[in-house]
């Protein structure tokens, strides 16, 4: 395979996109950075409300949870690895299992593609910031504290241990008795408040901020995704926010919601949990979806085919996401005919990924691919998630499904889907955008042990576990007895998951050793099209010396035989950034970005504060919301700087 | 040369995939095992459903290989520039749109399959079908033979489901704690037990067997240990299990097994279980009253028998631990006469 041949019309600095020529550069450049510094120290890092700088706290505290929810399977398939293994007993393994199913959903796979997307859109779209710099901070705060009380409640034995799923009444104040759920249930509530705060800042961003000529159709397709993604989570999160809070209400204040004895329904809960839990596997997916197109697009060296198709798709895709939940209650007394327009939605779904599927090949077919690491696990994504996705049209089927549900069949399922269709493109992901970020290039040698370990071991993991789904082995079992005939592949299973271990331990090592040594990325390592790659690596804190002028879907490409156009005259003694129209993204206004402040923290502290002595008492709703409300007061204390436009005064500028 | 190494490999890789199945196959708690006509239309579907996910998978596959091996023989070079020429990029629109098409035919085949087969699960067919209750519990079935014109005749057992061989059963359910779910895949899918929701299946069982089963749904501590038997038996044999099922449990003769049932009735045992023909009526517990011709012990963990059921007894905890029942402190001779008495419960 040839690979990794750099095209010589890059290697000529003077040809290199994004070169700008501009006379007063230095001086622009000075004064942007004095005006964007945040400064450095303690207090810096806990005031800052620099999109970049949040977002890769985000990113770095979703991997460690990532860590840890691994590490939770690994002793999931220690104990598991033969029938009546006494490793741990059932008590620890319930909480193991409802650990790492919450920690990879909540704190690992919707933070860290919405935390990617916080990092990149700014600066893909040509603006400075997000829209809300300070609650964007305190999105990540609350992230912070809900993933921390999960763990320290884990460490002093009250984790949670009745799935993350928390179906009632086993997750009721009768079954679970205790402080375990509730420490669950508020986890949810942050980390709600936190993807709820992530989807207002991309949706807001990406409307009004694009840079001027970056018409909603030259937007790049992580873009799109990124935003269809975070219009699915404003859609889908008030559910779990309403179900969430119904049973934190039933478990502390004795309402009724779930109880059937008195009048409230246990199928009640199953609907509004999916109806938030569904979407939620698309919410993971459909960003990832974004970064398997930019990853082809430079790898292949061309526009990724059939654009309309593929936005067209993902837009579908969210669409039906909404109409599958019932397929997650075959088992329950639902009339069939019913649920059989919930097998059609869960059949259909199948067709918009595959006309991805197709539209990639399509690219690949007619580009011209290097096989880095980084492409490597985009082809890894079809290799594991169309297995997931066929086995995933079989289990839309209702009579199969009776067979496969609740047992390793599905297991293995979504972790096709979810490690094939989220986990590979994010690793790739990692791998396209890592220099970006850090300056540095990660290790192609160790790039490629990572990501073949990673595929074998993820196929010796999950494969079996088709087979021992069929041969009756339910999920969330701690042991199982040697007369089921299981042993032996759960045995390989296990041996699997070490493979997988390993992979990721080269991963760590590869960031780490190129943190230290990494080789200088430059601005435009790959040669790919998007705007994030016109401005420095690492980009300075205010995201591209000038907001650039785009004039087709890939800018770097049209420009590399030219210039890119900028936009000059915005100020740069203060934070100030362009607003642009939603469709066409022409200019409409100059918007000052707040800048750094405490309150975020303060205001994460109390209202995450109120939110945890809740587990203990009412008052705790009680005395937060009074210290919210004066932080709160604090915050949105109108405030006028000596040159700022008052009302009066604003108007439309035109920017030429 | 190579073509005999590659005919080798495929050799083996299929002698590997068919050891696969066979191991799957020889589970007695299978899906790919059917005994009953419900699972057996179940696994005809699943050989379908397998049989066309794999073709697809492997013409998509292919194709991506293709498209892979095609650019690799193209000069390297920015594709970005020459992705303009028309006739390439429109038989490309063809391909895309014709794998689009025929993706959306497939699914539609998968369906009219799929909502064929639920509808011919949804009725039951043949004769007049027997009727079993089951209520979950946490973590045994309580499992009830109503006798609707004689309610006397009630049959209430445990965790041991016997079934005519050939006549359908129809099961009522509902769950007296937290959501269960019934499966034994070797006769059908599962079916959900929800407080406060009944909720019915059916099933029929085509081959005589003992078949395994066991909750699918996470029912809390030892959802893992919750399991049961369907003893699927000629009609003449179930005809007289069920007969002496309905008889109350009998006076015993012999004095150990005497003292064996005070020790029942004075000791802890009789606060939850019940053994009808005795003062025990506590429901709390599975009914003990024929404990003795059950094959197994706390919900299919155990095999019934005198030293399982001794140390069931003393420490149940140790054996599922969270479960129900506290540990019990007999003296050896009480114990020996309980589990005396206890043996005659046929």
């Amino acid at each position: 395979m040839a690979h990794a041949q750099a095209l010589p019309a890059f290697n000529d600095p003077d040809r290199r996109p994004g070169t700008l020529t501009i006379p007063e550069e230095d001086e622009t450049r000075a004064r942007l950075s004095s005006s964007w510094d945040e400064g450095s120290g303690l207090w810096a890092w806990l005031t800052s409300t620099n999109h970049k700088s949040i977002a890769k706290r985000y990113i770095v505290t979703a991997i460690i949870f990532f860590i840890l929810g691994g590490l939770e399977a690994g002793m999931m398939r220690a104990q598991l690895s033969r029938p009546e293994n006494r490793f741990i007993g059932p008590d620890l393994y319930n909480q193991i299992f409802t650990m790492h199913g919450s920690t990879m959903m909540f704190l690992f796979a919707v933070p860290v593609m919405e935390a990617i997307g916080l990092y990149l859109v700014p600066i893909m779209i040509g603006t400075r910031n997000v829209a809300f710099p300070r609650l964007n901070a305190l999105g990540y705060w609350m992230y912070l504290f809900g993933g921390v009380l999960l763990y320290v409640a884990f460490f002093y034995n009250t984790g949670p241990d009745a799935g993350w799923f928390a179906y009632v009444p086993l997750s009721g104040p009768q079954y679970s008795p205790g402080k375990r759920m509730d420490v669950w249930a508020q986890m949810i509530t942050f980390t709600e408040i936190a993807a709820l705060i992530g989807a207002v800042e991309i949706v807001t961003t990406i409307f009004k901020q694009r840079a001027p000529g970056m018409s909603l159709n030259r937007m790049p397709l992580f873009v799109w995704a990124q935003l269809i993604t975070a219009f699915m989570i404003i859609f889908a999160l008030p559910s779990i926010v309403v179900s969430s809070t119904m049973l934190a209400m039933d478990r502390l204040v004795d309402t009724h919601f779930f109880n059937p004895a008195e009048g409230g329904d246990a199928l009640l809960w199953q609907h509004l949990f999916w109806f938030f839990g569904h979407p939620e596997v698309y919410i993971i997916f459909i960003p990832a979806l974004g970064m398997l197109s930019s990853i082809i697009e430079a790898f292949t060296r061309r526009p990724i085919f059939g654009y309309p198709a593929m936005v067209l798709s993902l837009i579908t895709t969210a669409f039906l996401g909404f109409g599958l939940w019932v397929h997650h209650m075959f088992a329950t007394p639902l009339p069939l005919l019913g649920q059989s327009f919930f097998t059609a939605a869960s059949t259909a779904i199948a067709l918009p990924s595959g006309v991805q599927i197709f539209c990639w090949i399509a690219t690949i077919w007619s580009g011209r691919p290097r096989y880095t690491t980084s492409f490597l696990f985009a082809i890894g994504f079809f290799f594991l998630f169309i297995i997931g996705g066929l086995t995933g049209v079989m289990v839309a089927s209702i009579p199969f499904d009776l067979q496969a549900h609740d047992t390793y069949f599905v297991v293995s399922h979504f972790h096709y889907v979810l490690i094939g269709g989220a986990v590979f493109p994010l690793f790739g992901a990692i791998y396209l955008w890592f220099p970006k970020v850090t300056g540095r290039l990660l290790s192609e040698r160790l790039g490629k042990w990572n990501f073949w370990l990673f595929f074998i071991g993820m196929n010796v993991t999950f494969f079996p576990m088709h087979i021992l789904g069929l041969m009756g082995m339910p999920r969330r079992v701690y042991t199982y007895l040697p007369e089921m005939g299981w042993g032996g592949l759960n045995l390989l299973v296990s041996m699997g998951a070490v493979i997988i271990v390993s992979s990721v331990a080269v991963f760590l090592a590869n960031v780490w050793v190129s943190l230290r040594a990494g080789v200088p990325a430059g601005d435009n390592p790959w040669e790919a099209a998007t705007l994030e790659w016109a401005t420095t690596s690492p980009p300075p804190s205010y995201g591209h010396l000038f907001i650039p002028v785009v004039e087709g879907r890939d800018p770097l490409w049209d420009a590399r035989n030219g210039e890119l156009a900028v936009v000059t005259g915005l100020r740069t003694d203060r934070h100030e950034g362009l607003l642009t129209s939603i469709m066409d993204a022409e200019p409409e206004h100059r918007y000052e970005f707040k800048g750094p402040t405490i309150l975020p923290l303060l205001l994460a502290i109390f209202g995450g504060g109120a939110i945890i002595l809740a587990i203990f008492t009412p008052w705790g709703v009680t005395v937060g919301s009074i210290m919210s409300a004066i932080v709160l007061t604090c915050w949105f204390w109108p405030t006028i700087s000596p040159d700022h436009d008052t009302p009066r005064h604003r108007r439309r500028e035109r920017i030429a | 040369m190579i073509a005999g190494g590659l005919r080798r490999s495929a050799a083996r890789g299929g002698g590997i995939l068919l050891a696969g199945l066979f191991i799957a196959c020889s589970g007695f708690q299978s899906a790919l095992d059917p005994k009953g006509t419900k699972a057996a239309t179940i696994s005809q579907l699943t050989l379908f459903l397998v049989i066309t996910a794999a073709v697809v998978y492997v013409v998509v596959i292919a194709g991506l290989l293709f498209a892979m091996r095609r650019a690799s023989t193209r000069p390297l070079a920015f594709a970005h520039d020459d992705i303009e020429e028309p006739d390439r990029e429109r038989t490309r629109i063809r391909w895309v749109a014709s794998a689009a098409a025929a993706s959306a035919l497939i699914l539609l085949l998968f369906m009219f399959v799929d909502v064929s087969a639920a509808r011919s699960l949804s009725q039951v067919g043949g004769l007049r079908p027997l009727r079993i209750d089951v209520v979950g519990h946490q973590w045994w079935w309580e499992v009830k033979y109503p006798d609707l014109g004689n309610p006397h005749n009630t049959v209430e057992t445990a965790n041991e489901i016997h079934v005519p061989v050939g006549r359908p059963v129809f099961i009522k359910m509902t769950s007296d704690d937290v959501i269960h779910s019934f499966w034994a895949p070797n006769l059908d899918g599962k079916k959900d037990l929800i407080p406060g929701h009944e909720t019915r299946t059916w099933f029929r069982a085509d081959t005589a067997g003992v078949y395994r089963g066991q909750c699918a749904e996470f029912c809390g501590h030892q959802h893992a240990k919750m399991a049961f038997f369907i003893v699927a038996e000629p009609r003449a044999k179930f005809e007289s299990w069920l007969t002496s099922q309905q008889s109350p449990a009998s006076t015993p003769t012999d004095s150990l097994a005497q003292a064996g049932e005070r020790v029942f009735l004075s000791a802890s045992c009789a606060m939850c279980h019940s053994i009808s023909g005795t003062g025990a009526g506590s429901k709390y517990g599975p009914d003990l009253t024929h404990l003795a011709s059950r094959r197994t012990i706390a919900s299919g963990t155990l095999p019934n028998n005198v030293g399982n059921l001794a140390g069931w007894i003393l420490d149940p905890q140790s054996i599922k631990p969270g479960a129900k029942m506290p540990p019990n402190q007999l003296d050896p001779a009480a114990l020996q006469a309980l589990l005396a008495y206890l043996g005659t419960l046929k």
